[in-house]
């Protein structure tokens, strides 16, 4: 294993990892030495193929099945993991939906949804990793946001609030624990190819500088960053990830 | 841990706000928490060793009532022992 942190004994967890970015993360992560969770909520082949493509790079992985947006989930993830590899010194609460609609049609529903998984699940899970961190003396919460938190994207109203709140939830959090040593920064990614972004078009890859999406590994890479050693005065912190788009 | 003393609790409590940064010499059960520069965040951290190690809850509106190292280790101690 390359690049073993220097932090105290723990591991990771990334939720939403068995596919898209979430996997790329949970594979960067365990490329830079972290022994990994990865939890999935229904797609239970794709959280098992990403543990054995670590496992087969050296790396050690968990899979952990658990509906994020569930209240519980705390309970059903970070037990086993701190049990068999201790405190969970790096979270990513990366697992997010849409449930796209104009404002004046969006149902109840789908922005309940939208801001319990995408928003309160962060909450949930970082007010639990927080207790281990504090502790520790170290730990890494990363925040998968969006760049539509920061300027409007027409259709997502609900998609748009929970990750302008998640942005500022990392802000707050961060000031708050920064003398424990943890650090809280979100990442804001532009138009990444994965499946929650498939069906948009080519007019909008015309809108951005790098003309074209992104990669999940490109996201992967800035989580690693904000996760290692190297970043421990970084805090706070939003990185906009999006080939120039919001520039 | 039911039979926790208020001795041993002190102590406990004493290594824990040393590890906070407090001035062990000037730790003792009058010492409030302002003079000891231990703030909210500690608090939280406190609540969370007494919890674990004692399994005693402190919430927030326990703890807007203990201003001093006494007052925190009497809630513990009488806690613990029901």
């Amino acid at each position: 294993m390359a690049d073993v942190n220097d932090g105290p004994e723990g591991c990771a967890l990334v939720t939403g990892a068995s596919r898209g970015i979430g996997a790329a993360i949970a594979r960067g992560l365990a490329e830079d030495g972290w022994t990994v969770g990865v939890n999935y909520r229904k797609d239970q082949e794709g959280a098992e193929k990403v543990v054995e493509e670590i496992e087969s790079g050296g790396g050690s992985a968990l899979a952990l099945q658990a509906d994020v947006s569930d209240p519980a989930a705390a309970d059903a993830l970070f037990p086993p993991l701190e049990e068999r590899f201790g405190t969970v010194l790096v979270l990513v609460n990366n697992a997010g939906m849409r449930a796209d609609g104009l404002a004046p049609q969006l149902e109840d529903d789908a922005w309940d949804r939208v801001i319990d998984t995408n928003l309160s699940a962060a909450f949930r899970l970082t007010r639990r990793a927080l207790r281990g961190m504090m502790r520790a003396r170290f730990g890494r919460v990363v925040n998968i946001a969006s760049i539509v938190g920061q300027r409007a994207n027409p259709g997502q109203a609900n998609y748009a609030a929970s990750k302008a709140g998640m942005i500022a939830f990392t802000g707050t959090v961060a000031a708050e624990v920064a003398r424990r040593s943890v650090t809280v920064n979100a990442v804001a990614p532009g138009l990444v190819d994965t499946e929650l972004t498939e069906g948009i078009g080519d007019e909008l890859l015309r809108a951005i500088p790098a003309r074209r999406a992104g990669t999940p590994e490109e996201v992967a890479a800035c989580v690693r960053f904000l996760a290692s050693d190297a970043a421990s005065y970084v805090n706070g912190t939003t990185l906009t990830v999006d080939g120039g788009m919001t520039a | 841990m039911a039979s926790a003393d208020k001795d041993q609790i002190q102590e406990r409590m004493t290594e824990a706000l040393e590890s906070f940064g407090a001035d062990r010499e000037a730790i003792n059960r009058d010492a409030d928490w302002e003079s000891l520069d231990i703030d909210s965040l500690d608090l939280v951290e406190l609540a969370q060793i007494v919890e674990e190690e004692y399994g005693v809850q402190m919430k927030e509106e326990d703890m807007k009532n203990m201003k001093t190292v006494g007052d925190a280790v009497d809630f513990v101690s009488e806690r613990a022992k029901s």
